[in-house]
């Protein structure tokens, strides 16, 4: 068991940051801490003191919170005035066998959406404002309360989806939006691969406004439509048409679980030994990748993101199937998100980089973190 | 006025050798060095700033982009890079010092992808240009900042460019899937492409916005969207600032996210109406302009939600667009009112600081009490929706004393912006515009960090110095910055 320090202030987190012997793994609620490389860390640090909501302005689309904020809380709140965080947070606890659905701090920190990221944008999207400390112990303060802002570089993206490699965030201001008055699920069953995605293009180009859509093997196509009922029904419709097909629809509740589900990976939770990946690639060459995996091994997967995500899960192996699974597709990432400690120590569990970014990327690091203290390898050997 | 770095004259010196050497790898005209030819650049949309650049080089490969940073690097020159040179902030203004690498050769579509939903597309082509390209099969690029029609994507990246419509669609951040660029040291790097998110620290962010101080971009990729079926905007005046203010929290409360939302006070109202005639009310203290679209039954039901919301909130005047033309009738106004203040007044500044809405009021009163203050007159357009503000200062630049008053005002309106909870810019960027209020919003620690990830990028500081930092660091002092007051923490640690 390492030691844990455990920060009250930011000046407290300056202060042992700047004084720790040797390398520290941040940690919130602890349930992502199975995402991403092992760390070899001396000692965990504990943000949980950073809680709490610092003012939520509904009108202004402002919320700002302390890191390590529980989501459940952020989203019962938000949801009593009507509101949400639009790319639709993932609870990846199930599949991670994790306790409780985590920070908002840990949701940032991984950059993760759920289905409705294809209309709404990522996380990435949605921070507008970060305090935090470097791996240098300086303490700094990026973005601002109001939506629209280019004063100076982007740090809050940059923050985002850095696994606490780069800062150890104390509070975060995000945009929120207006939750939808209603929605509705089309189902489309009896297609394959290729034809799943053509449909889902179809939809997308189309003016119906499609926030989710997602093909689920054995089950079909399903595609999102939220906002004023009048709006729903009438892109309803219109989606007959542009798919020229019947459609079904699907019961509110059931429309509700069903995007829960894809958007949490239910479906991969029952085999825990088997390692998942996440690829994200242009979708109109999901199907193909597919047909290449299948050839070779036994594998489950779903479409998510018109089929720009590819969720797959590979037989247990020693490296996950990396060389084959990202050989599948020549532009664009595939992350392991679920695998054995062995093996995510073992292999690259993000996207190699080529020469010149890799180097860039380090640099990054270097700038925020020059003595490797904070989550050192999480992302990628040496960073 | 504001100053730039004072030119390193060894580098001017050498100036017909570094020419030559340009040449070497753009040949032909894609080199521009004769004064009366160079003129053309030594200025963008800050007029009031001119400079000549060292010499001008116009590449049109992304080989010839690497070759000429490369020989910059190496040597130790200056580069500042350029697109249409419409920045509002004096990003593209250039250095004497400085070689001037414009990207207005890098004009062509190169591919556009409806399955994907995205074009892939050259840096000097204009916004407008990606949308002429795709409206044939009902697609457009959302971003539409009003210099569209000669602003390029190339660009908007580097400034994240937003426009009336990015409370619903956002800024060029969330539009841009995927940039080639070239690092100072020649080297070509790919962030992102077709498909979504980063696989690792998300740099294509911290590009879109940098000013051109991290890199140049030789392609983007961007998310292509269909038009919505159709658009109706309500037209309504207000007695007071704050009734109008009021009406925008409460559409938004009410879950409304229109496609526009925009806001004139009675100055920018009467030299819109002076100038184009869209039949405004003229005795009202605020116009509001809400645009919804989307299918029409959904228009049509929010339309009549906002018009209610108005009536609430004592809307002196309300006029529902019927028809397309009068729904462009309603824009032209605002759409005009830049050149509109300009037929009232020699010169103005565009100044753009965003607040938390709410404070309109209080930011409005301030502005006039500055007004009297500074003996300059100011009109105000104000992207409601997201808190954007644009006050023009209306000034002579014949007269040095107005333009000095003119820049202490705008500072000023800035400092205000700021001290209400807001933020120097909201789409226009810091540039040169802005530079030296930057100490206002952040502190020498928080600028420090900012720093740090541009020595990540470039080390020697060769892109674009001068701007977006009110200060120049050397990158190794800055690594030193973390030792506060002289003394470390927890001395007794060892350290390693």
């Amino acid at each position: 068991m390492s030691a844990v320090l455990k920060p009250e202030t930011e000046a407290e987190l300056s202060e042992m940051i700047t004084a720790a012997p040797a390398p520290l793994e941040i940690v919130g609620h602890g349930t992502k801490r199975h995402l991403g490389r092992p760390v070899l860390a001396g000692a965990t640090l504990d943000m949980s003191a950073f809680s709490g909501i610092i003012a939520y302005e509904p009108e202004e689309l402002i919320l700002d919170v302390g890191a390590a904020t529980p989501l459940a809380e952020i989203e019962c709140m938000l949801a009593e005035r009507g509101q949400q965080l639009a790319f639709e947070p993932p609870d990846w606890s199930a599949l991670l066998g994790a306790q409780g659905s985590g920070t908002v701090g840990g949701l940032v920190a991984c950059n993760l959406s759920g289905p409705r990221r294809l209309k709404a944008g990522a996380a990435r999207d949605h921070i507008l404002g970060i305090h935090g400390v470097t791996g240098a112990g300086n303490v700094f303060k990026a973005g601002a309360r109001v939506v629209k802002n280019v004063t100076g570089y982007d740090m809050p993206k940059l923050l985002t989806g850095s696994y606490g490699t780069l800062a150890a965030l104390t509070s975060l201001i995000l945009k929120v939006l207006p939750a939808p008055e209603s929605e509705e699920t089309v189902v489309l069953t009896g297609l394959d691969d290729d034809q799943a995605v053509e449909a889902m293009s179809l939809a997308m180009q189309s003016a119906c406004e499609i926030s989710s859509a997602a093909y689920v093997p054995g089950e079909g196509v399903y595609l999102r439509l939220e906002g004023i009922a009048p709006s729903v029904s009438y892109r309803r419709d219109q989606l007959g048409k542009v798919l020229k097909r019947g459609i079904e629809v699907m019961a509110t509740k059931s429309s509700t679980a069903k995007w829960r589900a894809i958007r949490d990976g239910a479906i991969f939770i029952d085999n825990p030994r088997h390692p998942l990946w996440r690829i994200s690639v242009a979708p109109s060459i999901a199907p193909g990748m597919i047909r290449v995996l299948k050839d070779r091994f036994d594998i489950r997967y779903l479409f998510d993101w018109a089929g720009g995500l590819v969720w797959l899960e590979v037989p247990p192996s020693d490296d996950a199937a990396q060389a084959l699974v990202r050989s599948s597709f020549a532009a664009g990432h595939a992350t392991l998100i679920r695998a054995p400690e062995s093996t995510r120590a073992a292999i690259d569990v993000f996207q190699p980089q080529a020469a010149a970014l890799a180097a860039l990327s380090g640099r990054v690091k270097k700038a925020f973190d020059p003595r490797h203290i904070l989550n050192p390898g999480r992302m990628y050997r040496g960073i | 006025m504001l100053t730039m770095p004072i030119p390193d004259q060894e580098v001017i010196a050498r100036r017909a050798a570094i020419a030559a050497a340009l040449r070497h790898i753009v040949p032909g005209e894609g080199v521009v060095e004769a004064p009366i030819e160079m003129r053309a650049f030594e200025t963008d949309g800050l007029t009031a700033y001119r400079q000549m650049p060292l010499v001008v080089v116009l590449p049109e490969t992304t080989a010839q982009v690497s070759a000429v940073l490369k020989y910059a690097h190496d040597n130790a020159i200056k580069v500042v890079p350029r697109g249409a040179g419409t920045s509002l902030s004096g990003g593209a203004l250039p250095l004497a010092d400085g070689i001037l690498l414009g990207l207005a050769k890098f004009n062509r579509v190169l591919e556009i992808d409806y399955a994907n939903r995205c074009a892939v597309v050259q840096p000097g082509v204009t916004n407008l240009a990606i949308t002429k390209a795709v409206e044939h099969k009902g697609f457009y690029y959302a971003p539409d900042p009003s210099s569209q029609i000669a602003c390029t994507i190339g660009g908007n990246v580097a400034e994240n460019s937003g426009g009336v419509h990015c409370l619903k669609y956002g800024l060029t951040a969330n539009n841009v899937l995927g940039i080639e660029m070239v690092l100072v040291t020649g080297e070509v790097i790919r962030l992102g492409g077709k498909h979504l998110d980063s696989e690792g620290y998300d740099l294509l962010g911290v590009m879109t916005g940098s000013e051109g101080l991290l890199g140049v971009v030789t392609e983007v990729t961007v998310r292509i969207l269909q038009k919505p079926e159709t658009a109706r905007a309500v037209l309504v005046g207000f007695p007071s600032s704050e009734d109008a203010g009021q009406c925008v929290a409460d559409v938004i409360s009410a879950g409304i996210i229109p496609g526009g939302m925009e806001m004139m006070d009675r100055p920018a109202i009467h030299a819109a109406e002076d100038f184009v005639h869209a039949d405004y009310p003229l005795d009202v203290e605020a116009l509001l302009i809400v645009e919804l679209d989307g299918p029409q039954v959904e228009v049509d039901h929010l339309i009549e939600r906002v018009s209610e919301i108005a009536r609430a909130n004592n809307s002196a005047t309300l006029r529902i667009s019927t028809s397309e033309e009068e729904r462009m009738l309603f824009w032209a106004g605002r759409k005009a009112a830049f050149p509109a203040v300009g037929r009232i007044s020699p010169d103005y500044l565009c100044m753009d600081g965003t607040i938390p809405r709410k404070r309109l009021p209080e930011v409005l009163q301030g502005m006039a009490e500055l007004s009297r203050l500074h003996r300059l007159r100011v009109a105000n357009v104000f992207h409601a929706g997201d808190g954007n503000l644009h006050p023009l200062i209306l000034y002579d630049a014949n007269d040095a004393d107005q333009l000095d008053r003119a820049e202490t005002f705008g500072a000023d309106i800035l400092r205000l912006c700021v001290k209400v909870g807001g933020v120097l810019t909201g789409e226009h960027g810091v540039g040169i515009e802005k530079r030296d209020l930057m100490p206002e919003m952040f502190s020498e620690g928080d600028l420090a960090q900012q720093m740090r990830v541009k020595c990540a990028f470039d080390d020697q500081g060769l892109l674009n110095p001068g701007k977006v930092f009110p200060t120049l660091h050397r990158c190794a002092e800055l690594g030193r910055m973390h030792v506060k007051g002289g003394a470390l923490p927890f001395p007794e640690i060892p350290r390693f």
